[in-house]
């Protein structure tokens, strides 16, 4: 994975010192917190509804075991004990006390981190394919762009007070485990048939309260000439992205007003640009090409008679094993995933013992490598097949064994009403009661591949509109209620769910859920998902489930 | 009412004006200068390549944050320093905070009038970072260039 090199370094120590005296003006009351709030906007600090939270950016969503054992340190020391990953592969505290911010960030320096733009109307953390390194079918290993984007993104002086933030994500493979289409800026690595590695370029993803699925803006762009392109979809934004209204701000609604037109200045600004200036030196691609060397793995087999024979002794970890685990390229090796979802547990919460566990098995049988997933849980992406029984029994007992990886249970739920305060409505203690619905691992496994995602209110940090349900929390006359939609996905099938109608209290919701769900299980089609019958049977069926025949 | 000016990154005080101030609606309607030194104010919502012959006349650009959240006159910026090739002074006003000026001059402003905003407090900030990521408007060595094997920057 990428090491800093003194640059990197002397940027992010500079970045602390910097921050170190912002803290200070503002402790000394030199700084208002009107003044104050960009300042620390600009290094992922918020003021919560109880507290401050701290985004503290993992680039890419990849993470060394050296790393995530100072994320446990951090949250033993500063916070309460554990930290909170996000949809977007960072991690949140959210409990820190101003005056330990700068430590923090010193801290985080000091194994090769930072809270960079994880906040604030700018290039924020760049996300990519949890699986990169790993996957089969991939053309190159995104991280390497990733990181050219981090880099180039990195207190960019022309694109730091944007109309509102800007996310990109980048991917290699057809699978989409990035939910590029959803993003400002998406971008696929393909290779085209002259045989030529290049982009994919969407733009104007979104979800928010005007969800989006991102337009292609070019088909193919040559891989090398990324930055100069990057630069001017970001310069037509800056210069007509609305600044009148927020909720127009997004990049999603410039391209949506003419798609066609929005390519034309894309395309008319970069012929005009100095690529050659702006493009990163071959040199300096290959460079961060080394950091991302596959590691050293060995010739093995495909088949692990080790394996075969735990499954088959073994009935819980064989269940683990089919729902958790993914093909790896390399013989012999699998990709593990984590799920921060034990029933009953807010997803993505993490104590600093777990973490320190993770870190210690990624040592021992991951090549110290461990993986942030936009699904709000983490990843082993190199384990040999010969190994995996070992790091189940290692998860297992740091309570990290949960089975139910694209399960129903395993819901993405934004923070809520429970820390947010623009929350209608609790989000959390949903996804809490619906996972205990669906606890059961048999039950569970009949439903198959659901994903479930749940947001307070309709900023959409929960993702619902992607989700094969979407929940979405609503105030109703001071009375928190949930409205279901159906169908929305996140990956290379993409869409936005559709409002089913009226919206649920909080004590109708998980009932309405497993309507839904038996609805689906007495229709559907030998292996088909949820979404499939959905998209199948259309949109009726599934409301009369949820309302039953008179109401609609 | 202060005024600096940046040159090497150095900031110094400097308040004089590089010559009188014609707005660009003024401009439109007719307003010519006659003779002396002329600055172009111009707002952050005009498109400055459309404006390339214009400002070829003037000694100086003003260049306006309408608050310092509005983004849109550093594009103004590396446009004019870096398609347009404009030599004159291109100096921001408006909402100048400190800790926006070094984004200010990397896009290309060698001037900043900024109010009674804090003098060593801009100091300070301009002299926050000595390594950048990114080619802009400026002539800072990106760290890119520099960690090239033959780089006389490293
Ligand atoms: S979706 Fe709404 S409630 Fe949930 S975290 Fe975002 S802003 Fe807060």
């Amino acid at each position: 994975m990428y090491r800093y090199d003194e640059f990197d370094d002397t940027f992010v120590r500079e970045r602390v010192a910097e921050f170190r005296g912002q803290v200070a003006r503002r402790l000394s009351g030199d700084l208002t917190e009107e003044q104050f709030k960009p300042l620390r906007l600009m290094n992922g600090l918020y003021l919560q509804l109880h507290a401050y939270m701290l985004r503290v950016a993992i680039p890419y969503g990849t993470l060394s075991a050296r790393q995530l054992r100072q994320l446990a340190m951090i949250a033993r020391k500063y916070d309460k004990g554990y930290g909170h990953f996000t949809t977007r592969q960072n991690i949140q505290y959210n409990w820190p006390a101003l005056i330990d911010v700068p430590d923090i960030l010193s801290d985080l320096a000091d194994v090769e981190m930072h809270a960079i733009q994880t906040s604030g109307n700018c290039i924020r953390n760049v996300t990519s394919d949890p699986y990169a390194g790993a996957a089969t079918g991939e053309v190159d290993d995104p991280r390497v762009w990733s990181e050219v984007i981090r880099q180039w993104s990195s207190l960019h002086p022309e694109f730091s007070f944007l109309p509102r933030k800007f996310k990109i994500a980048v991917t290699a493979s057809d699978e989409d485990r990035a939910a590029i289409k959803v993003h400002d800026i998406g971008l696929r690595l393909y290779r085209n048939e002259e045989g030529d590695r290049g982009f994919e370029v969407l733009v104007g993803g979104g979800l928010g309260r005007t969800p989006f699925i991102a337009e292609t803006i070019r088909a193919f762009l040559p891989e090398r000439r990324l930055l100069s392109y990057l630069e001017a979809i970001m310069r037509v934004y800056n210069r007509h992205g609305r600044r009148d209204n927020k909720y127009k701000a997004r990049v999603k609604i410039l391209v949506s007003v003419d798609p066609d037109d929005f390519r034309r200045q894309v395309e008319k600004e970069w012929e005009k640009s100095d690529k050659d200036r702006l493009d990163a030196p071959l040199e300096e691609l290959l460079r961060i090409r080394r950091h991302f060397a596959p590691p050293n793995f060995e010739m093995l087999t495909q088949d692990s008679a080790a394996l075969n024979d735990a499954r088959r002794d073994n009935e819980e970890f064989n269940r683990w094993i089919s729902v958790n685990s993914r093909a790896h390229r390399q013989p012999g090796y699998a990709i593990v995933n984590i799920s921060l979802k034990p029933i009953g547990k807010p997803p993505g919460d993490i104590s600093a013992d777990q973490m320190d566990a993770v870190a210690d098995i990624a040592g021992r049988f991951s090549f110290d490598e461990i993986r942030a997933t936009h699904e709000q849980n983490l990843c082993l992406p190199h384990v040999k097949k010969d190994d995996l029984f070992a790091v189940w029994r290692a998860l297992d007992g740091a309570g990290l064994a949960t089975a139910n990886i694209g399960l129903a249970s395993d819901i993405i739920a934004c923070p809520g009403l429970d820390y947010c305060d623009l929350a209608n409505a609790r989000s959390i203690p949903i996804a809490e009661r619906i996972a205990e619905r669906f606890a059961d691992p048999r039950k569970a496994a009949d439903v198959g591949e659901l994903k479930i995602k749940i947001s307070g209110c309709i900023n959409a940090c929960g993702h619902h509109h992607v989700g094969h349900i979407g929940i979405l929390g609503v105030d109703k006359k001071g009375e928190e209620f949930y409205q279901i939609t159906l169908g929305g996905s996140g990956a290379e099938d993409a869409s936005i769910g559709a409002i089913t109608g009226r919206g649920f209290s909080s004590s109708e919701v998980v009932d309405a859920v497993d309507r839904l769900v038996d609805f689906y299980k007495d229709s559907r089609k030998p292996g088909e998902r949820f979404l499939d019958a959905y998209r199948r049977l259309g949109a009726e069926p599934f409301k009369e489930a949820l309302y039953g025949e008179t109401s609609h | 009412m202060a005024r600096l000016r940046i040159k090497d990154g150095r900031a110094a005080v400097d308040d004089r004006a590089k010559g009188q101030e014609i707005t660009l609606d003024a401009w439109r309607d007719g307003v010519r200068p006659e003779a002396g030194r002329f600055e172009l104010s111009i707002p952050n919502t005009e498109d400055v390549e459309a404006l390339a012959a214009v400002v070829s006349r003037f000694d100086a650009v003003i260049l306006d944050f309408p608050t310092f959240q509005d983004g849109r006159a550093y594009s103004q910026a590396r446009t004019l320093r870096e398609r347009l090739a404009f030599k004159g002074e291109i100096r921001a006003r408006g909402d100048v905070l400190c800790d926006q000026a070094l984004f200010m001059i990397r896009c290309g402003f060698d001037a900043l009038d900024i109010g009674d905003g804090d003098i060593e407090g801009f100091r300070r900030a301009l002299n926050a970072y000595s390594a950048v990521y990114q080619p802009a408007g400026d002539d800072m060595t990106p760290i890119r260039m520099r960690r090239l094997p033959n780089s006389v920057a490293a």
